[in-house]
């Protein structure tokens, strides 16, 4: 029998998470890799795909068992291990300080690279990564795409047997992403084993073996097509003849006998339990469609937790106590932010109705995140008018602030506070006392379920309910307003599906949702989104009408992906051809 | 150890030394800025003391208080009663008074018992010292004077005649310019070093690093050399700026002071090194460093505060302060010459430390995350 490329054989790993307690990362795994093809690792967070990763790069010392790589125990054999892979963790390993041309000398010193053939592999290496140009410019300069090819490249200069990359594509934009595939796939044609882990499931299938861990344990095994083809006959994509597809899409999730329902392209994606018939009702299209990995790897977990559909949202069942009045709640008009010579954002206008949910959509650098602080108050535009909640932002952002709330990506609780104290204390910045604390208090713990974890550490809490404290402590002054910054980076699909579940109650419910994203397929959950690029709106509408922007006649229907992909590279295209 | 590994990582870390503002702030700015404060600024030593004066008008009276606007030590200032001086002494317009009676005249003319009262404000308790010190000074000037213009006629008590060796004009300069060195080799060894390797593990680029064919001698190694030259430089600045700026003498040999100055360099990287195998964070790195390397050299080293007069607990904690060798040895170098016994045994001191910290640091890091 060939040697594996990689074989995992009772492995255990276990760290220490302080108060003397153990986690356990990974529990007696066993698995091989075979060589030439491109294995997938997913799971969800906290599943041990980054300890698995730093044991097969020798990194990290099993507690038990044994890794080995082309045969070569991690631990008995280091140095020939190190010289047979090619890592590429997280972070990248970038030094800023250094050009790219510096960072892939000092890669190649270290990997042992002759220099006689160290220029045309470099050449090579630019080719593939399209980095020519940027030879001599250093690391901290580039964009994030840029920096995850340049890193990709420091762990290819010697083209090891295997590759290991950890989450290689997480906030990094659709365009970005494919360039990195077709890199991969080439790799692969060219016999490197490749081993990734990844939170976008779409990805997968793209995969020629795929496994799924949960808590450190092996949940499934095989390629696309054995995941895909159990649920045969259990996926439809559902119509809304009355056009409202966000409504149906929560009607669905919480019909009985529905598995999982996600917008999708204007319509709703459902999976079906096992044994379920299509119940359509009134005002519904039901048309059987091909399974995907995605409904595979949620109908895997969550046939693991059984308690996740009890504690997650109910729909409209507590008021947010917002008064409903119609109309416009954010305008912008030719916002303009400059920061020295750069112009971030050139000029761009919009409006948000009350109740809507509205994205803000955008590849790096696009400018999306300085058009989300000048709305939020934190940083005052250039030129232009702003008025949000009915207050000018150019010089009442404080009384316009106490009608918003924030969601920051990285959620900011504070760790070492229990739930209970987070709660209080937010309450307390927003100037809540008396009866009208202690109500929003409870409807806090109710609305959100936390009143288990009331007691325990936000910093212990796992991303799903980190980010459901963030977002009840954003509420608790019930604000006229929510925003959102890429609230669901790196989060996995449950966590995702329970976020936007609860999104679109809180719309329901009166709420006006604000949010950026760089998942396309997210966007679908808008009712109405702008699409940015290098500081400018590209389109605006509704994600159908955006879509339709990138409809080719004869050609399939473009999903929000292709638009964006047909969208930016033609505006780029149009302002490079202009200057 | 591979050369081409090697080499490369030591082109890298100057690269990174060189563009990185913080790198070039710990290393040049700040060893410059620490020479000009302590070569020009802070002085252990006072001159232009404000002293206030009451005194009559008589002859005797003014021939000594000559003596006082004489000194180099004093800017005397004339009160007319003693309440007025005692005021100024509160406010801190004078640091000391000066009190002649009003019949100090006719006392030292006749049965030569005057004597003179002298208040010091003791809050600074240093200075107070040094100021009575000088008062007395001038004092039995004006009295051998006295006694050698009229014959003897007044019992001057037993002579002192104190000779300081080395540091003759004993200015504080002298010793605390090269006590410096030792601070400044302390700032590049130990906090810069341990900020550089936590921030990399703080960066990832650690991570990246283990999982190429080197080996943890080469990352070590790589560390050790940039900044020993890097402390090095700061020596040789630390020199130049003693011998152009300040004149302060070296009476040893440079060829002793650059070699015993390496040797603390290893023992400053060694701790550099162990503090950043433990501490994986930069802000928790540089904490670490200040109070365990930093603030020591500075407080328990004799670079400031002598050893000799510290309660014996806690003199005896300065042996485990590796500044504390190294300050004997630049202070001797530099006032006395070579002298071998105090240079050899404070050279054995640091040995011992340098192996000591370096082997351990060795010892903890290996290549791995856990």
């Amino acid at each position: 029998m060939a040697v594996s490329a990689l074989t995992f054989d009772g492995v255990e790993k276990r760290f220490p998470a302080g108060g003397g307690r153990i986690v356990e990362a990974l529990g007696g795994l066993s698995l091989a890799i075979g060589t030439g093809v491109i294995t997938a690792l997913l799971g969800p967070d906290g599943a041990g795909k980054t300890t698995l990763m730093r044991l097969a790069a020798g990194l990290l010392r099993p507690d038990a068992g044994k890794v080995a790589v082309f045969g070569h125990d991690t631990m008995l054999e280091p140095g020939a291990v190190a010289e047979t892979i090619g890592y590429m963790p997280q972070r990248f390993g970038l030094y800023e300080e250094l050009t790219v041309r510096q960072n892939l000398d000092l890669y190649a010193d270290l990997q042992g690279l002759a220099p006689a053939v160290r220029r045309a592999r470099f050449d090579d290496l630019l080719a593939l990564t399209a980095l020519g140009p940027f030879w001599s410019r250093r690391a901290s300069a580039l964009s994030g795409g840029m920096k995850q090819k340049l890193g990709l490249a420091c762990a290819l200069l010697r083209t090891p047997r295997l590759l290991l990359l950890d989450e290689p594509t997480v906030g990094v934009d659709p365009i970005s992403r494919r360039e990195l595939w077709a890199i991969i796939d080439r790799l692969a044609r060219e016999g490197t084993t490749v081993l990734m882990s990844t939170a976008y499931l779409d990805e997968a299938e793209r995969c020629h073996d795929l496994i799924v861990l949960d808590e450190g344990r092996l949940l499934g095994r095989g390629d696309p097509v054995s995941f895909r083809t159990p649920l045969a006959g259990r996926t439809f994509l559902v119509r809304d003849t009355k056009g409202e597809p966000r409504r149906l899409q929560q009607e669905l999730a919480h019909r009985p006998g529905v598995v999982d329902a996600q917008l999708h392209g204007g319509e709703i994606r459902v999976l079906l339990a096992d044994g379920a018939s299509p119940g359509s009702q009134q005002g519904e299209a039901w048309d059987a469609v091909q399974p995907r990995v995605e409904d595979a790897f949620v109908a895997l977990l969550l046939s693991r937790r059984t308690h996740w559909r009890q504690d997650t949202v109910r729909s409209g069942s507590a008021s947010t106590g917002v008064r409903l009045s119609p109309g416009v709640l954010i305008t912008a008009r030719n916002l303009r932010r400059s920061f020295g010579s750069f112009e971030a954002v050139k000029g761009i206008s919009f409006d948000v109705s009350r109740s809507e949910v509205f994205g803000l959509l955008g590849a790096n650098g696009a400018g999306k995140t300085t058009a989300f602080r000048m709305l939020c108050g934190l940083l005052p535009p250039t030129s232009g008018e702003l008025s949000v909640a009915g207050a000018n932002m150019s010089h009442a952002g404080r009384a316009a602030r106490q009608r918003i709330g924030y969601v920051s990506q990285r959620f900011a609780l504070y760790g070492d506070l229990s739930v209970a104290q987070n709660l209080r204390f937010f309450a307390g910045a927003y100037g809540l006392r008396g009866a009208q604390l202690a109500a929003r208090l409870r409807w806090a713990e109710e609305e959100f379920g936390l009143g288990p974890y009331r007691a325990s550490n936000a910093g212990t809490l796992s991303v799903g309910h980190k980010q459901r404290l963030a977002l009840a402590c954003a509420l608790l002054h019930e604000p006229q307003i929510l925003f959102l910054d890429e609230p669901t980076s790196g989060v996995d699909p449950l966590v995702r599906r329970e976020f936007w579940a609860r999104i679109n109650t809180l719309a329901h419910e009166g709420v006006t949702i604000m949010v950026t994203t760089h998942f396309m397929e997210e966007a679908e959950y808008c009712d109405r989104l702008v699409l940015m690029s290098q500081g400018e709106v590209l389109a605006a509408g509704t994600p159908s009408e955006v879509r339709a922007l990138a409809r080719v006649s004869g050609g399939p229907e473009p999903t929000m992906e292709d638009a964006f992909i047909a969208l930016v590279a033609g505006h780029e295209q149009s302002t490079r051809r202009a200057s | 150890m591979n050369r081409m590994r090697l080499s490369g990582l030591i082109r890298k870390e100057f690269l990174q030394i060189v563009r990185d503002p913080s790198a070039i702030a710990i290393a040049v700015v700040l060893p410059f800025v620490l020479l000009l404060l302590f070569g020009y600024g802070i002085s252990l030593d006072a001159r232009r003391v404000p002293l206030a004066l009451v005194a009559p008008n008589s002859p005797q009276a003014q021939q000594l208080l000559g003596g006082f606007y004489r000194s180099q030590y004093f800017m005397p200032r004339r009160y007319a009663t003693m309440s007025a001086a005692r005021n100024a002494l509160a406010r801190r317009r004078v640091d000391g008074i000066v009190w002649l009676r009003s019949d100090f005249g006719r006392r030292i003319l006749g049965r030569g018992d005057a004597g003179i009262g002298v208040f010091v404000n003791g809050v600074d308790a240093n200075n107070a010292t040094l100021i009575s010190a000088y008062i007395r000074g001038v004092w039995s000037n004006w009295l051998a004077q006295e006694a050698r213009d009229r014959g003897a006629a007044i019992a001057v008590p037993v002579e002192v005649e104190p000779r300081i060796w080395f540091n003759a004009a004993l200015r504080s300069r002298n010793y605390l310019v090269p006590g410096l060195i030792a601070i400044i080799m302390t700032l590049i060894g130990a906090l810069l070093t341990a900020q550089v390797v936590s921030r990399e593990w703080e960066r990832g680029t650690m991570e990246a690093l283990m999982a190429t064919p080197v080996s943890m001698g080469d990352i070590l190694v790589s560390k050790l050399v940039p900044y020993f030259v890097l402390g090095m430089a700061g020596l040789a600045l630390s020199v130049a700026m003693a011998e152009w700026l300040f004149s302060v003498p070296l009476r040893g040999s440079m060829l002793l002071l650059f070699t015993a100055s390496g040797l603390y360099m290893l023992v400053a990287l060694g701790m550099g090194l162990l503090i950043s195998t433990v501490a994986k964070n930069q802000f928790v790195s540089a904490t670490i460093a200040v109070v365990a390397t930093f603030l020591p050299a500075f407080i328990l080293s004799g670079f400031i505060f002598d050893l000799d007069s510290m309660p014996f607990p806690i003199r005896l904690m300065t042996h485990l302060v590796a500044a504390r060798y190294f300050v004997a040895i630049l202070q001797t170098v530099f006032g006395a010459g070579d002298v071998w016994p105090v240079v050899l045994a404070n050279a054995a001191g640091l040995c011992i430390m340098a192996v000591f910290f370096l082997g351990l640091s060795w010892r903890l890091s290996r290549k791995r995350l856990d």
